[in-house]
């Protein structure tokens, strides 16, 4: 049996730091914890921009209505299931960290992110059709809805910024899958990393419909 | 250790849940996502938001809920899931409550009203709604 297949006992003093000050089930509670909190103002962030979504389309509904339609709605239906089927890939590198499988997290991370990237470029073609056909911020048709657009590129645009901080900080625990550092006993960072995942494919899951369908 | 993957049980930490129940929450995640986007290619007029928001809070419970883990945690946990929902909840509500009530300043005196073109094209953009409040 390999010394870092079931690293991070409590007599192993290669455990995570933390370790040494309270017993792991408590740090692995604390950890969580403290992800679900940081998640709670991570809705909030995204709530503002919703309620502002929300008036703006009350106001200026033939504007959003007619700005809807000309998003590309199957890029963003497949976006929509690119995410989910990443969010799955995270969960499922939970279990596999729960089992104390490396290799298999490792994996699942990879898919993950193979898919954030996936989400990215279809991302990066909606833009650029945008930019093409002037309706980039500056670009010489912005006027024409110039309240749906900036919302949309600040609720997309900060969208994707979490989808890449998401992807850094699953490619972070990618590289502790690889160096076998997960057991039963210790897959702290796989879970709170699946966590905050999670959230980007929650705020997505609402963006979709009330950009691309109902506008 | 060693849980085999197809049992529902408290994990040493977390609770491990059968591997089922992720394909199956995934499943039903994928064709939720089809239902709403064939509801939005039918005129259902504002049953059409409705619709949507009501299959996305679906999608988003699931997610939640299994992927992760909410179904398993603790109450205190449930609460600060509950806290920015809530507040979301309060903030839509309130900016709709608001909005619709306020009196346009512009309006209020007659001489005012007459601010000219960037009020005439405020007008323009405003749909049916808005322009029940101009005179």
């Amino acid at each position: 049996m390999s010394h870092g297949e079931h690293a991070h006992t409590l007599d192993d003093p290669q455990g995570p730091p933390h370790i040494h000050h309270m017993d792991p089930p408590t740090a692995y509670h604390a950890a969580k914890f403290g992800m679900w909190l940081f998640l709670a103002t991570e809705l909030l962030l995204f709530g503002v921009m919703f309620a502002a979504f929300a008036v703006f389309r009350w106001k200026y509904f033939h504007e959003f209505h007619e700005a809807s339609s000309h998003l590309n709605w199957k890029l963003g239906a497949l976006n929509t299931a690119v995410l989910l089927i990443s969010s799955y890939y995270a969960a499922i590198a939970v279990d596999h960290a729960q089992h104390g499988r490396n290799k298999q997290v490792l994996k699942s991370l990879l898919i993950t992110i193979g898919c954030a990237v996936g989400f990215l470029i279809i991302k990066t073609i909606e833009y650029s059709e945008k930019y093409h056909h002037g309706y980039f911020i500056g670009g010489e048709n912005f006027h024409e809805f110039k309240t749906f657009l900036p919302l949309y590129f600040c609720m997309t645009g900060i969208h994707a910024l979490h989808v890449i901080i998401g992807m850094g900080l699953l490619g972070w625990v990618a590289t502790l899958a690889a160096k076998n550092r997960f057991s039963s006993r210790y897959y702290t960072p796989v879970e709170v990393g699946a966590l905050y995942w999670h959230l980007v494919d929650l705020i997505w899951i609402y963006l979709f419909p009330l950009l691309y369908l109902v506008g | 250790m060693g849980h085999s993957s197809g049992s529902d049980i408290h994990g040493e930490l977390g609770h491990v849940l059968p591997l089922k129940t992720y394909k199956t929450v995934l499943g039903a995640l994928l064709i939720l996502t089809i239902i709403t986007v064939a509801v939005s290619r039918v005129d259902f007029g504002t049953m059409n938001l409705v619709v949507a928001m009501v299959v996305a809070s679906i999608k988003a419970v699931l997610v939640a809920l299994f992927f992760m883990h909410l179904k398993y945690e603790s109450p205190i946990t449930w609460l600060y899931a509950g806290i920015p929902v809530f507040l979301l909840g309060l903030l839509i509500g309130g900016v709709f409550i608001d909005d619709p009530l306020r009196v346009d300043p512009k309006n209020a005196t007659v001489s005012v009203a007459e601010v000219g073109t960037s009020k005439a094209s405020a007008r323009d953009h405003a749909g049916d709604h808005h322009g029940a409040n101009h005179h």
